[in-house]
């Protein structure tokens, strides 16, 4: 069997979902950690966002999250262009359909992944636009530069700031925000334990121990990210 | 448990064959006994419809105990109707009231064609069994069941994979119309066992080959196959299967 044969098959096209999926799971872990130290300034007034724009600058001026990056990238893009390649096959093979849905024998969001994808898809462009493009390509064209602030001699961007500008005062973008989340807590609660299924994971001890980490993970992950601009929002950080 | 009798409208999928358009139709049965099983049902139906100069209504069916995988009816909405572990044939009409409306359809799968009326083609399912669900061994006199030790656990799980019947009530459920649970079923109840090893890797490239070759689509995990299937099969053999195709792309 060659390699083209076992990635355009049925299984291999779910391998690469599967594998993808978990790669962008670890990312969510690093993108929840780093921006948690925006809470820093709940408990430090002095703190101002320094601690988070210093982790921020961190990863923008590292080669080797840069390098992470392009395959963040290459991940996202290969996660979605395969998602909707398997939704549009799957849905060609059942022509004439039933009259009465089988509705009981799963879970709504485990039969709506794409919708949901679509959603963080819509909600992903957003967010780029929001923090990454300015970030990144301020300053080139029309891009506007982000504000810059310096800690001991060394200019760093100012995303708390940013981040400040974005939520403070915008209800229809916190509303996006607090929805996409949503979305992205339905999407893990099946793709998590679901990526594992695909690669292979049968062993019932360990698929146990996947499966509740899996609803752990959807819960708390988004939780987390939702509290973010919240908590911009509601003023509980400054 | 009660006899009682009851009067049914049934909600049939009528179609003369492959080619052509099916459409429902309406039907009623009076005087049904809950003892009766849901073929016996149709049996009394088809009974009238030829009394009446109508075509029968054509459905597969030929154990009628719930082992030969033959029945094949999606019944208000799940595959086997409404009973869990279970089959069409097995189905007692106490599981429905008098005055009842029920929707019975086809399998529904490009994979499982309409032959006509509730008749579904299968015969994929034979070629991906051909495809590789086989050991192949020298004839001659029986081997003595205890030269080949086998774990207790993974004897169980053999078997408890070769319980599938192969009846394609998982593909019927599946939004993909997916195959994985029947070929993991297959593909698992060898992979467990000593005999199974010689064949392992060309089989499981093999069978999935067929698969796609057949026209089914792929596993989203979403577990409807699991819920509907009558011999309560476990996904975790879908799991089994992936990590077999995995080892068997990495061989030469």
């Amino acid at each position: 069997m060659t390699w083209k044969q076992v990635f355009t098959s049925s299984v291999g096209k779910k391998l690469v979902m599967g594998f993808t999926g978990i790669f962008l799971v670890l990312f969510l872990i690093v993108h929840v950690g780093l921006n948690a130290c925006i809470w820093a300034a709940a408990y430090d007034p002095t703190d101002q966002g320094q601690m988070f724009n210093k982790a921020a600058h961190f990863m923008g001026n590292n080669v080797l999250p840069r390098v992470l990056e392009i395959g963040l990238f290459a991940g996202f893009f290969l996660h979605i262009f395969q998602g909707y390649l398997l939704t549009l096959e799957n849905r060609k093979k059942r022509s004439t359909g039933y009259a009465v849905a089988y509705a009981d024998g799963s879970k709504w969001y485990s039969r709506s992944m794409a919708i949901l994808g679509t959603l963080l898809l819509m909600f992903l462009v957003m967010h780029i636009y929001h923090f990454w493009t300015p970030s990144r390509l301020g300053g080139m064209g029309t891009v506007q530069a982000l504000a810059e602030v310096e800690y001991n001699g060394v200019m760093h961007h100012n995303l708390y700031a940013e981040m400040k500008n974005v939520f403070v005062g915008n209800t229809l973008i916190v509303a996006l925000y607090v929805l996409a989340c949503g979305s992205l807590a339905y999407h893990l609660l099946h793709g998590f334990q679901s990526a594992f299924k695909t690669i292979g994971i049968h062993n019932k001890k360990i698929s146990g121990l996947i499966n509740s980490v899996g609803v752990g993970f959807a819960i708390i992950v988004p939780l987390l990210f939702a509290l973010m601009p919240l908590s911009f929002y509601f003023g509980w950080i400054k | 448990m009660e006899h009682y009798n009851m009067n049914l409208n049934l909600k049939v999928w009528r179609q003369k064959n492959k080619n052509t358009k099916g459409t429902f139709k309406m039907y009623r049965v009076e005087n049904i006994s809950s003892e009766m099983s849901f073929l016996e049902m149709f049996d009394v139906l088809n009974e009238q419809l030829i009394k009446d100069g109508e075509n029968p209504v054509a459905f597969d069916h030929d154990c009628r105990e719930g082992i030969c995988g033959s029945c094949s009816m999606y019944i208000n909405g799940k595959p086997h109707g409404p009973w869990q572990a279970n089959t069409t044939c097995q189905l007692h009409m106490r599981a429905f009231k008098d005055g009842d409306t029920i929707v019975v359809e086809p399998w529904r799968a490009d994979a499982f064609p309409v032959i006509k009326d509730l008749m579904v083609d299968r015969s994929a399912f034979d070629r991906i069994i051909q495809a590789g669900g086989y050991i192949s061994v020298n004839t001659g006199n029986a081997v003595d069941g205890n030269t080949l030790p086998i774990e207790k656990q993974k004897a169980d799980d053999a078997f408890a994979a070769a319980m599938c019947i192969g009846c394609g009530a998982c593909v019927a459920a599946c939004k993909n119309s997916s195959a994985m649970l029947f070929l993991s079923a297959k593909v698992s109840h060898l992979a467990l066992l000593p005999q199974g090893a010689p064949e392992r890797t060309t089989r499981v490239q093999n069978m999935v080959a067929q698969m796609d070759k057949e026209g089914f689509g792929s596993c989203t995990n979403t577990g409807a196959c699991e819920a509907t299937c009558p011999k309560e099969i476990s996904i975790t053999n879908i799991a089994r299967l992936n990590s077999e195709y995995i080892a068997a792309s990495f061989a030469d």
